[in-house]
């Protein structure tokens, strides 16, 4: 068991065990927490897979902004009254039948996995340069598609505030 | 020599089922969305796995792409959650279409 099988299994450890923490949490700060430690453990998993750009971009985006914003919106906003635990039977039902579903699924992948995947994989790193470029040499496009949908999110974003906004101002003016 | 490929794809499917049962189980329009940001870093390490079980670079540019549409989803996703919030003023999926949750 060589230095870089330990590091992955304390990696899945820590993943695992704050992901798990992070689901059951009541307090929802607490679980935005947990999960920040998940994603800069999994920006570690990134580095340890060669693939050290991404494990960048999952710090300074995952952990870095979208938790970021979600402790924004869960700060802002004030629940009244508790999460209601009062969960009926066939929303366990329902989980367990897909949870069911989902192990099937993952057995039969399992039992039809290619040649090769019980072997330990040979550790290979992708220079962020070479990455750079094959990315804008082979998926240019989907470079350029991804960006005009985070344009479209930004406007789509910016609608709903403004609407609420000029709502709000004209319920103002109104009276 | 790192793990097999086996083991990085039994993690990957391991936060999937948590994201999932977040997503499935929990009253609260937040931790739904949560759960699917779980369920979709969980695809981004199985992409980057399956690219370096084979030696190949494109398993880290689908992962770039789900990386990049996570954050789209979410800023939209944050904002409906607050819109509704201010129109409904609650978070309960179950609470926001019908009045039973303010007749209990």
């Amino acid at each position: 068991m060589s230095v870089y099988s330990i590091f992955f299994y304390l990696i899945a450890a820590v993943m695992i065990l704050s992901t798990a923490l992070a689901v059951t949490r009541k307090n929802m700060v607490h679980a935005v927490l947990f999960l920040v430690i998940s994603f800069l453990a999994s920006a570690l998993l990134f580095f340890l897979l060669g693939a050290p750009l991404l494990g960048i971009l999952e710090v300074v985006i995952y952990a870095g902004a979208i938790m970021v914003l979600f402790l924004f919106v869960v700060m802002m906003i004030r629940i009244r009254a508790p999460e209601g635990s009062g969960f009926l039977l066939w929303h366990y039902m329902g989980a367990g039948g897909l949870s069911a579903v989902y192990v099937a699924a993952c057995l039969l992948l399992i039992r039809h996995a290619g040649p090769g995947t019980g072997a330990a994989m040979a550790a290979a790193v992708a220079a962020p340069a070479d990455f750079g470029q094959y990315l804008f040499e082979r998926h240019w496009l989907g470079i350029e598609i991804v960006s005009l949908l985070l344009l479209v999110a930004l406007i789509g974003v910016l609608h709903l505030g403004l609407s609420r906004a000029g709502r709000r101002s004209g319920k103002g003016g109104a009276h | 020599m790192i793990v097999p490929y086996t083991h990085v794809i039994l993690l990957a499917a391991l936060l999937f089922w948590a994201g999932m049962i977040c997503t499935v189980l929990r009253r609260n329009l937040i931790m739904l969305l949560l759960g699917l940001e779980i369920m979709l870093n969980a695809a981004a390490v199985a992409f980057v796995g399956a690219g370096l079980h084979l030696q190949q670079i494109e398993g880290q540019a689908v992962a770039l792409f789900i990386l990049a549409v996570a954050a789209a989803e979410v800023s939209v996703g944050l904002a409906l959650i607050v819109c509704i919030y201010r129109q409904t003023g609650t978070l309960d999926p179950e609470c926001i279409e019908s009045d039973a949750c303010e007749l209990e």
